[in-house]
């Protein structure tokens, strides 16, 4: 595979960000070019995805010297380069990114139409595809570092996008915030490999520590630590918990932000990260913490989705939950599934954030779906795909239940209990899902009359792309998911995972039991969940008030946001204004300061006295003097 | 000569506006400009005549100045002053144009201040005398003194003392401490480079290791020293601010790493332990107090605290990413925060406030002025792909690699990397986002001056996060130096162990040596 061919997908992008981003002022009057720029930059990086795709099935991987493009940072004992691995892995993230990329800038241009910033917006889409491009084609973990934060930042910028709403702004910085705390175990992490290996790039790593067996060697505490840090990193990056508060708060941003970075594909980053390091979790069996982590965020996440009323935010906690899926996938060492899972979850969470969108858009911003009911006469094209997009997550058949699946045949291999909070998390999600459907679309229609009188489906612009990622959403399970483990997307995946699956063997339990089973129990599970949601939803609206105390509390996030601000936010506030600035700073150490040379002004204006130019008073201390001196030597020595 | 040329060239166009004095302003900017671009130009030339190859001192030059004192004009740069001289000699023009338009009295006072001031500080870093160090370094005072003194805000009496009482208890010090050296520097009078060859190392090493360090920490300013910074930050102008944080607080860090490092390496060890502790410290609680200011001159200033802390903290790691992270972090700093204050200093120009509660929505109206700011902030914050990150990521890793102290204090030194984002980018959120008010709704965003100051900035905030190379290439050698100093002498002083300290002893295992042990275990 060529370099050049991963140039071109790496830049194009680039080029667009600069585009829109310093001729911005010119392209204002012209809303076309500007979305049309932006959406052909990531055309021709999804051209060179597809380019590299087919090159990787041919079994050329790009990687090792070949793949390096300069030497970044560099000094006596250290080299880290800027340079690209590009293989089966690669191209499936490469294809979600620009292939759901591309689908959400073409909607954008209708979506984003009279904005104020458009160009601003498309600068940042741009920028934001070129940092993820960089964070999945690194060839090292620095680099997929950079592509890390920059990911980091385009969020922050787009979720504050609207700067002027004061819960914009707020939500963008505690995206930052919250993934620098990531961020900062990201950093730590790579310091350790950097001790432990003397270098960041992952064939030099892997290599080593495959060919060292660290487990056997150091009882793998170096590798623990160093792959509990990274973790860090992908749980403020994917929101599991303790670091998902950030992703609600992010639907401040506008939709087809969500649907791509806060859906499809950042916040699937952690994910990568760890199938990427597979080889380093399997020699320190840290898969577990992953998984556990990742099925207690599933279910709490889904817990809060049945409580809300807020479409958005039903589809935000229903991402958190989903990543904690793959996370067990990958943490149970079902790598591929993981894998297949983040895939068919960017098509469908895509499908369903832009369905959300185009709902939105006729219903003038409203979001709370108490003030919907019946848009399917409406909205026929937005209620299929939603509904197609809600049935691919929660019902049988459909992608989503292929590679959920996986997962969950996989985990039950691993650990029972496990497989049992995901099953019944996978209960609760369809039962959340097919809430939002049916309160939203059927039933009576609560709309208020000035909104209900400009109802609309969305312009073709808009549907289209829904139409589009519709396709793959209902079939693309059933195409390369069917076989379980055996199935297309194991074998592309295969040789990515090769090595970790050796060490791993006799670690996790082989995936017992016949996958068809597990596929119609989870199949019930999810029907008897959305008929659950039908007998419930399909007539009632949701309360306006929580009933019970732990509706309340459930409907309240667990008031995790103001136990974070309690505990953290406001004493660390409070501690650096009074206690360090007042008293510490201006108090102690500036006290100290003037307080010295307030008392050499005092020392000198004693002394000063005795400057009194009486010559009598010099020599009386003179003679005062001499008899000191002389009783002192003639009486002390 | 190019080097002295370099230095005295500033100098001349000082005499040059005193000469002239009756000119109208636009003669005495134009002089002034001219000859700090012209320096800049010349300066230049030490970037591309410089040997990246060899540890010796280039552009030396060597002349008898006072022989009765045993003082010589000896100059001379090698890989880190090298930069902290193009620092120094890009800031300045940058500065002169900045002031274009504010200095509403005595504008050649000005001008010769800031000029005089060039001279001063390019000579401290070119100094290889250590009598004409302390000449250079006394006599920056005196154009700084008067920047403050007569062109700052309402407190500058208070600011401007406290600034030079702080400074001269330093030097005192350091006069004590190379008065000490030059008695034991035999024949060879003040000159530092024979102080390097000298084996065996100095009576009172740990003394005269302390007033070295104790002038520079004050100079940084190293936590508990840094209650000067920002009173002076806050009633100096504009260009006072960029100078003082852009090139002064480097010849503190620049001073430790000239002389504290490699004349008294087994002191610095035995040291080590405190001063880190000081520099993890300075970090966290220069970001924690940043945090909370009102002004945003004071966020800016303490914000200087916590970086600097970083840059001592890479001095004293003992390991070549770690010092090289902190020269380059040194220059890192210069142009960001020198941004920084420039920015304050536009927007204090349009608003005359710099309380953060009177901002608010300037996004809206300062588009330009926004991305700008931006940029800048992200900088300061250590984003990848900008030069805050480059020398961050050096100094952290080097830290944690070395083994110099424990993996704790890096572990805290890295939460300063999320308390910066913190305090940036909740003031970025104060001053820029919301609804402006009428006053900010009608700021007028950057002119072509202004774009023209912060333009050049941004290039090299670009350059170094894409590309460091040039940067850490030409430095790599004159850190090797000290590295090997203080490596070699230091190594008695630690004596201490962490988990992973001891990876690169433990022997490990080939392939085949774990395959022979799978053998065995299988018979």
């Amino acid at each position: 595979m060529s370099r050049t061919l991963v140039i071109v997908l790496l830049i194009s992008p680039l080029f667009g960000f600069l585009i829109n981003g310093l001729f911005g002022k010119f392209l204002k009057g012209n809303e076309k070019l500007s979305g049309g720029i932006g959406a052909l930059a990531v055309l021709v990086s999804f051209i060179c995805a597809i380019v590299a795709f087919a090159g990787v099935q041919g079994g050329a991987v790009l990687e090792g010297e070949s793949g390096v493009l300069y030497e970044w940072i560099a000094g006596e004992g250290f080299t880290f380069n800027i340079g690209f691995h590009v293989d089966a892995l690669t191209t499936v993230m490469l294809l979600v990114i620009t292939g759901v990329g591309f689908l959400i800038h073409v909607y954008s241009i209708g979506y984003m139409h009279g904005d104020a910033g458009y160009t601003r917006y498309f600068a940042y889409l741009n920028l934001f595809v070129f940092a993820m491009l960089v964070l999945v084609l690194g060839n090292n973990y620095l680099m997929m570092f950079v592509g890390w934060e920059g990911v980091g930042l385009c969020s922050y910028l787009l979720i504050g996008f609207w700067y002027e709403k004061q819960s914009a702004t707020d939500a963008g910085k505690k995206a930052f915030i919250v993934n620098r705390i990531g961020d900062f175990g990201f950093l730590l992490g790579m310091f350790t490999l950097f001790a432990a290996f003397g270098s960041l790039d992952f064939a030099a790593i892997f290599g080593a520590a495959e060919a060292n067996d660290f487990q056997q060697v150091f009882g793998g505490i170096t590798l623990v630590i160093a792959t509990l840090l990274l973790f860090v990193g992908a749980v403020g990056k994917s929101a599991q918990i303790p670091l998902y508060v950030w992703l609600p708060d992010a639907m401040e941003g506008p939709t087809p932000v969500s649907a791509l970075i806060h859906a499809a594909t950042m916040v699937t980053a952690g994910v990568y990260m760890i199938a990427r390091s597979a080889v380093l979790y399997e020699l320190a069996h840290t898969g577990e913490v992953v998984a556990w982590i990742g099925v207690l965020t599933a279910f709490f996440a889904a817990t809060i989705a049945i409580t809300q009323n807020d479409i958005k935010r039903i589809l935000a906690y229903s991402t958190v939950s989903q990543l904690g899926y793959m996370f067990v996938g990958v943490g149970v060492g079902a790598y591929a599934s993981g894998i297949f899972h983040l895939m068919t979850h960017a098509f469908f969470k895509g499908l369903m954030f832009l369905a959300a969108g185009s709902v939105m858009h006729a219903m003038a911003n409203e979001l709370d779906m108490r003030k919907m009911g019946g848009l399917k006469a409406k909205m026929p094209i937005t209620h299929w795909t939603f509904f197609i997009g809600a049935f691919a997550m929660a019902g049988p058949f459909l992608s989503g239940f292929w590679s959920k699946d996986e997962i969950l045949h996989s985990a039950w291999g691993s650990n029972p209990a496990i497989y049992v909070i995901g099953l019944i998390t996978a209960f609760l999600t369809a039962f959340y899902m097919f809430r939002l459907i049916f309160v939203t679309f059927y039933g009576q229609s609560r709309v208020e009359s000035d909104v209900a009188a400009h109802l609309h489906e969305s312009p073709p612009v808009m549907w289209v792309p829904l139409a589009i990622l519709a396709i793959p959403s209902a079939i693309i399970g059933l195409l390369l998911g069917w076989g379980g483990h055996d199935s297309a997307f194991h074998h592309f995946t295969d040789n990515v995972f090769k090595a970790a699956k050796e060490i791993g063997s006799g670690g996790h339990g082989e995936a017992s039991g016949s996958m068809v089973l597990f596929m119609i129990i989870s199949g019930i599970v999810g029907l008897v969940g959305i008929g659950a949601a039908w007998m419930r939803y399909s007539k009632r609206t949701p309360s306006a008030q929580p009933g019970t105390a732990l509706h309340k509390l459930v409907a309240n996030k667990y008031y995790i946001d103001e136990i974070y601000t309690a505990v953290f936010v406001q004493p660390i506030k409070n501690v650096s204004h009074y206690l360090l600035w007042r008293i510490v700073d201006t108090g102690i150490i500036d006290g100290i300061v003037n307080g010295v040379a307030g008392a050499i002004r005092i020392v000198g204006g004693t002394l000063r006295r005795l400057q009194t130019g009486v010559v009598q008073a010099y020599i009386v201390s003179m003679v005062v003097g001499i008899v000191i001196f002389l009783a002192y030597y003639l009486f002390m020595l | 000569m190019l080097l002295s040329t370099v230095i005295f060239l500033p100098l001349l166009g000082v005499v040059a506006i005193a000469l002239l004095r009756g000119m109208g302003a636009s003669a005495i900017k134009g002089i002034a400009m001219g000859v700090a671009v012209l320096t800049f130009l010349i300066s230049l030339g030490l970037y591309t005549g410089f040997d990246a190859t060899t540890t010796e001192m280039q552009f030396a030059e060597s002349r008898a100045w006072i022989p009765q004192l045993g003082t010589r004009y000896d100059i001379g740069i090698d890989g880190i002053s090298l930069w902290l001289v193009l620092l120094t000699t890009f800031l300045t023009p940058v500065c002169i144009l900045a002031a274009w338009n504010s200095v509403e009295k005595g504008l050649s006072g000005f001008m010769m201040s800031l000029l005089a001031l060039e001279t001063g500080m390019l000579g401290v870093f070119c100094a290889m005398d250590l009598f004409l160090f302390f000449v250079f370094w006394e006599s920056m005072l005196i154009p700084m003194y008067f920047l403050i003194g007569i062109w700052g805000g309402e407190r500058r009496v208070y600011a401007t003392i406290k600034f030079v009482l702080y400074t001269m208890a330093g030097s005192a010090l350091m006069l004590v401490g190379i008065l000490a050296l030059y008695f034991q520097n035999g024949d060879n009078g003040f000159a530092l480079l024979p102080l390097y060859e000298r084996v065996g190392g100095f009576t009172h090493a740990n003394l005269l290791f302390m007033a070295f360090f104790i002038a520079f920490a004050i100079k940084v300013p190293l936590f508990p020293f840094h209650t000067w910074l920002p009173d002076a930050h806050v009633e100096a102008p504009t260009v006072g601010s960029v100078i003082l944080a852009g090139v002064l607080l480097k010849m503190g860090t620049y001073g430790i790493v000239r002389f504290c490092l490699p004349l008294f390496p087994e002191a610095a060890a035995t040291y080590t332990p405190l001063i880190v502790t000081l520099a993890v410290v300075g970090i966290i609680y220069g970001a924690l107090v940043a945090m909370v200011q009102p002004d945003l001159k004071k966020l800016v200033a303490y914000s200087s605290v916590s970086h600097l802390g970083f840059v001592v903290l890479g001095l004293f790691t003992q390991h070549h990413a770690g010092i090289q992270g902190g020269v380059l972090q040194m220059i890192n700093h210069g142009l960001s925060t020198g941004a920084l204050f420039l920015l304050v200093g536009m927007i204090y120009e349009r608003r005359h406030s710099r309380m953060i509660v009177d901002f608010g929505g300037v996004a809206k109206s300062m588009p330009i002025f926004a991305t700008v700011f931006m940029i800048t902030t992200l900088s300061s914050i250590g984003l990848p792909g900008l030069n805050g990150f480059v020398g961050e990521f050096m100094i952290l890793l080097g830290s944690f690699h070395s083994g110099a102290f424990s993996k704790v204090y890096v572990v805290l030194a890295a939460t300063g990397v999320i308390l910066a984002a913190v305090y940036m980018l909740w003031m970025f959120q104060r001053v820029m986002f919301g609804t402006p008010d009428k006053t900010n709704a009608a700021l007028p965003d950057l002119n072509a001056r202004e774009l023209a100051v912060l333009l050049p900035v941004m290039l090299f905030i670009v350059w170094i996060g894409v590309y460091p190379k040039p940067f850490l290439n030409r430095m790599e050698k004159s850190v090797g130096v000290v590295v090997t100093k203080v490596r070699q002498e230091a190594a008695p002083a630690m004596g201490h162990t962490d988990f992973l300290d001891n990876l690169d002893d433990i022997e490990r295992p080939t392939a085949t040596d774990v395959q022979h042990q799978k053998e065995a275990e299988r018979k």
